[in-house]
C-alpha cells in the first residue's frame, strides 16, 4: 500500500521553532542567531558588540558548542547573562535546546539575545531556532569561494560579517569576490567588513544592529 | 571523551534528520495499522544541506535491527527554481544566482529546491 504523506521533514523542529517564536515576540525580545565556520570570530565580535552596547541595551546570550564552556566563560566576562549550551556531538542548536535554556534568562528585561551557534557553514541553516534573523561571519583566511561552496547559509542570512580584514596584505583573498559571490546567492545582504582585532568597521555593524533592536520595538508599538 | 561521542555517528546533520524522518513514518504507519516499511520517497532540495549518501547511510544505521530495517530510501534531487516578483519569470535558477534571466531583476522568490519533504511511503 503506498501513503501519500508530503510533510517537511523538519517540521517539528520548525513547530518548535514558531512557538519560541511566540515567546520572544510577545517579550518583545529581538534574537539573532550567528553562525559561521569555527574560529571565523563569532565569539570575538559578541565579546567587541556586547561591550559596545551593553550601556544602552540589556543583551542575552546562549552560547552552543559541541563541548566544553569556554566561550560562554569569555562572554560572562562582559557581565551580561550568557547560558552554554552542549549539544555533546550534533553540529547544530535546534528550536528544542534553545527552548531549554529559557528558564535561565529573564526576558521581561532583555532587549536582545544572541544565540551564537555551533561552528559550522553548513547545518546550522537548517535548523530554525525561532529567531528574527540569521546572521553569519566569513573570515578572510577561510577564501573567496565560500558563498558559491555553501550558498543555502548565505541564502538564509540577513546580514554577513567579513572578519579579520586585517590580514588581507598576507592573503590571497578578494573580499570584492566574496561581496559578488554573496550577493548573487543574496542580493539583500547587509554587508560589513570588519576586523574584531583592529576595531575597524565595527561601529557600522553596532549601528545597523542598534537600528535592528529599534525597528523591532516600533513594529510592536 | 564524552559518551555522547560513542558511536561516533552524530557529528551529522542527517543523523537528526533521519530521526525525524523516522518519526514521521512511525507515525504515519500506526495511522494507517500498518506492520512493514517497504520504501521511502523524499525530495531533497538542491540547496537544501543535504548529502543523500550521508542521509542514506544514517537511515540505514538507525532503522538496522527494528522492524523497519531494509526498508528502500529512494530520493528525488529537485532542481532550485525561482519565480521573479518583477516579471513573474518561471526558471531554474542555475549557480546559485538569484537573478532573472529576463529581466535581470534580483527580487526572486524561491519556488522549489530548497526544501527536504517526505513525499510517499510503501507499506505493508
Amino acid at each position: 500500500m503506498k501513503i501519500s504523506v508530503v510533510k517537511n521533514i523538519l517540521e517539528a523542529n520548525d513547530r518548535i521553532a514558531r512557538e519560541n517564536r511566540a515567546i520572544f515576540d510577545e517579550k518583545d525580545l529581538l534574537v539573532f542567531n550567528l553562525m559561521s565556520s569555527p574560529g571565523a570570530g563569532k565569539t570575538a565580535l559578541l565579546e567587541k558588540t556586547i561591550s559596545a552596547l551593553k550601556k544602552d541595551l540589556s543583551i542575552g546570550v546562549i552560547e552552543g558548542d559541541i563541548q566544553s564552556s569556554q566561550d560562554a566563560e569569555r562572554i560572562a566576562e562582559t557581565g551580561i547573562p550568557v547560558v552554554q549550551i552542549n549539544t555533546g556531538g550534533a553540529c547544530h542548536l535546534d528550536g528544542n535546546m534553545i527552548r531549554d535554556t529559557f528558564q535561565e534568562f529573564d526576558f521581561d528585561s532583555m532587549e536582545l539575545l544572541v544565540v551564537e551557534n555551533v561552528g559550522n557553514l553548513v547545518c546550522p541553516a537548517e535548523f530554525k531556532v525561532g529567531e528574527d534573523f540569521k546572521a553569519m561571519i566569513l573570515s578572510v583566511t577561510e577564501g573567496d569561494d565560500k558563498p558559491s561552496k555553501y550558498p543555502l547559509m548565505f541564502r538564509e542570512s540577513k546580514v554577513l560579517l567579513i572578519n579579520k580584514i586585517d590580514l588581507i596584505p598576507y592573503l590571497d583573498c578578494s573580499v570584492e569576490r566574496i561581496r559578488e559571490e554573496a550577493l548573487k546567492v543574496n542580493p539583500r545582504l547587509a554587508i560589513f567588513e570588519v576586523s574584531c582585532k583592529t576595531g575597524e568597521g565595527l561601529e557600522a555593524w553596532y549601528a545597523w544592529l542598534r537600528n535592528e533592536v529599534t525597528n523591532r520595538r516600533s513594529a510592536r508599538d | 571523551m564524552a559518551p555522547c561521542w560513542k558511536d561516533g555517528l552524530f557529528f551529522m546533520h542527517e543523523m537528526s534528520i533521519a530521526q525525524s524522518l523516522l518519526d514521521i513514518i512511525k507515525d504515519e504507519m500506526r495511522k494507517h495499522d500498518a506492520t512493514a516499511l517497504r520504501s521511502v520517497r523524499l525530495a531533497i532540495g538542491q540547496m537544501s544541506a543535504i548529502v543523500p549518501e550521508s542521509l542514506s547511510f544514517c537511515f540505514e544505521v538507525m532503522t538496522s535491527g527494528t522492524d523497519l530495517e531494509g526498508a528502500q530510501l529512494n530520493m528525488d534531487l529537485i532542481p532550485l527554481r525561482g519565480l521573479c516578483r518583477e516579471c513573474g519569470l518561471e526558471f531554474e535558477i542555475e549557480g546559485y544566482a538569484f537573478e532573472c534571466p529576463h529581466c535581470n531583476s534580483h527580487s526572486i522568490e524561491t519556488t522549489a529546491g530548497q526544501g527536504l519533504s517526505i513525499v510517499e511511503i510503501e507499506v505493508d
